[in-house]
Order: C-alpha cells, then sequence, then structure tokens
C-alpha cells in the first residue's frame, strides 16, 4: 500500500469515529421522521454533510418546495466551495481534472481542516485514504442508527436527538471564545433566529428559509463591521 | 418525492464543492465576500441550531441542560464526540430526574 494513502487512512480515522456517532442520530431522526431506512443511508452516502442533510430531513417532512431545498442547501452549504477554493491551491501538481472530480465529493468541514494541516501538497492517495473511512462512518452510522431505531426505547432516541446539535455547538462554540467577531456574528444569528421562530408577524416564514435569512443577514453584518484579514483566513482554514 | 429531495440535496452539495476546485483555480479577492463566507458556518450552525434544540427532545428543561452542557464543553475545547456524547448523557439523566 501506497504510504501516502496509509497516511490519509491514519487521519481519517478519528474523523470516522465521530462521524459514526452524529450520523447514528440522523438514522434514528430520519426514521423517526419517517423516511426508510434506504432513504436515510442513501441520503448520507450522496451528501455526506451534517447540518445540510439535518435541514434537509426538515424540508421533506414539511413538504417544503424544491426550491426552498435549494436555497437552503446552498446558503448552508456554500461554505464548501470556500474550503474547496483553498483545497484546489493546496493539490499536488500531478493530480488530474477527474481526480478532482472525485476528492470534491466528501470535502467536509472535518476533512478539509485535516487535509489543510497536511504538511505537504495534496496527493490523489492521500485524500482517497482521508476520505474513505469517514465516508464509511457516515453511511454505516446512518444505516445502524436507522435499523436501531425501532429497537430503542424512546427515552434514548430523546437523548440522541441531541447528538447532531451537540457537535455544532462544539464547532461552534470554541472560535466564538477566541474571536469576539464570530461571537457577536453568533448572538446576531441566535436573536434573529428566535425572532422568526417566536415573534406572530414571522411565523408564516418556514424553518429552512429562516435560517438562511438569520445566517446570510448575521454573516454579512459580521463582513461589514468585522472584515476578515487575509491572515486571519489562511488561519482558519 | 422523497427521491427527489434527496437527489436535488445531493446535486447542489456536489456542485458547490466541485466547481471551486475544477473550474474556479483563482483566489477570491473580494474581502467582504471573502468575509461573508469566513462567517456563513458560524452563523448557520447557530441558526439550525436555535431554537429548534429546545423542541428535539422530550422536554425543553433537558435540551437546555443539553445545551448548556455542550457550551461549557466546547468552551474547554472539548473535541466533537466528547461534546455531542457528553450532552446526550445530560439530557438522559435529565429526563429520568424529571421522571419522563
Amino acid at each position: 500500500m501506497n504510504s501516502e494513502f496509509k497516511r490519509g487512512l491514519k487521519d481519517g480515522l478519528p474523523i470516522a469515529i465521530g462521524y459514526f456517532s452524529v450520523s447514528f442520530s440522523f438514522g434514528i431522526l430520519a426514521l423517526q421522521q419517517g423516511l426508510t431506512i434506504f432513504q436515510s443511508v442513501l441520503t448520507s452516502l450522496t451528501n455526506i454533510t451534517s447540518a445540510g442533510q439535518f435541514a434537509g430531513l426538515q424540508i421533506i417532512v414539511a413538504g417544503g418546495t424544491i426550491l426552498e431545498m435549494i436555497l437552503t442547501q446552498f446558503i448552508i452549504n456554500l461554505r464548501y466551495a470556500l474550503m474547496s477554493l483553498s483545497l484546489s491551491q493546496k493539490l499536488d501538481k500531478k493530480v488530474t481534472l477527474w481526480q478532482r472530480f472525485i476528492m470534491a465529493f466528501a470535502n467536509t468541514d472535518e476533512i478539509f481542516a485535516v487535509a489543510m494541516s497536511h504538511q505537504k501538497s495534496l496527493t490523489m492517495s492521500y485524500m482517497a485514504g482521508l476520505q474513505l473511512l469517514p465516508v464509511f462512518g457516515w453511511t454505516a452510522g446512518t444505516g445502524v442508527g436507522a435499523v436501531a431505531s425501532s429497537l430503542l426505547p424512546d427515552s434514548l432516541c430523546s437523548a440522541l436527538n441531541l447528538a447532531l446539535y451537540g457537535m455544532f455547538v462544539a464547532i461552534v462554540v470554541p472560535v466564538a471564545r477566541k474571536a469576539r467577531p464570530v461571537m457577536c456574528v453568533v448572538l446576531i444569528a441566535i436573536v434573529l433566529s428566535c425572532i422568526f421562530y417566536y415573534v406572530p408577524l414571522f411565523q408564516s416564514i418556514s424553518g429552512g428559509i429562516a435560517v438562511i435569512l438569520a445566517t446570510v443577514i448575521a454573516a454579512s453584518v459580521g463582513a461589514w463591521l468585522f472584515p476578515v484579514p487575509a491572515s486571519e483566513k489562511d488561519m482558519d482554514s | 418525492m422523497v427521491y427527489v429531495y434527496i437527489f436535488v440535496m445531493a446535486f447542489v452539495t456536489y456542485l458547490l464543492r466541485v466547481i471551486p476546485l475544477t473550474v474556479f483555480r483563482k483566489k477570491i479577492e473580494n474581502q467582504f465576500l471573502c468575509s461573508f463566507l469566513y462567517y456563513v458556518p458560524y452563523a448557520c450552525l447557530t441558526a439550525l441550531t436555535i431554537p429548534a434544540i429546545f423542541s428535539s427532545t422530550a422536554s425543553v428543561i433537558s435540551a437546555a441542560a443539553g445545551l448548556v452542557t455542550a457550551v461549557i464543553l466546547g468552551f474547554w475545547n472539548k473535541g466533537l464526540f466528547t461534546v455531542a456524547a457528553s450532552a446526550c448523557v445530560v439530557v438522559f439523566l435529565t429526563e429520568r430526574l424529571l421522571g419522563l
């Protein structure tokens, strides 16, 4: 086995374990909301993204429009465009166009973060090794969660429903603690999201659109008040 | 119909990942756009979490207990798995205490 591939596998293993546990709760939730086991596994295998799938599931359950689905996925997953852009600057010269098509598929927040901290330029072997186990963990976790959902008592399902949110909090809070602008953006997003949810005037706005509006407004205010210097962006990526 | 939704989700997500990696190979120079994209994940994850988290479990109280646990552990820079798992455990124990 190629040493770059092996190194990738080793770097991907902890990500895969984390993904398994979170996608397990996605599988439970998807079944609770009425998807079949096959549909929930298919969703995870084809999307490999937590926030997007989670929001997408809400739209499916609510019977939202396709336009709403496109907009929600676009806004929630817009960050991947930026990550792919950064990743493209770090690829080895030997990486071909069709290899780029393959490695784009599972460019998740965590895989991106690990790839960017890799010491050398990124080869196809390394990226394949890095992505293999997390993709497997994400898909398998969903399947196991979906199968187990009917066997698990309600009390456990209720607790596991919080796993996804716990992971979101674990991504946001450490950064918000370090960077005051991020803290401000987070607080603005909380206020807006609650207004859209609780104020009667806005209750005709569906959940997906409310997330988009809160995200776009909070991130715009952040970009306007606290432009990010180039060096900080590199540090983040 | 569910399959149409799944296909649309997967297609949009893949396009966002693949286009910058294959078509655009230049760096984004616009500072507002760069800054906006930098803040998007945090704003988005926050809006997804609050207030939806409060109706995700059997009781608002257990959800709040889980959220507080996650925020405290996140503040201490604990990993994804530790934070998520601990929050779930706290929800479970809180609901047992409440007798749900």
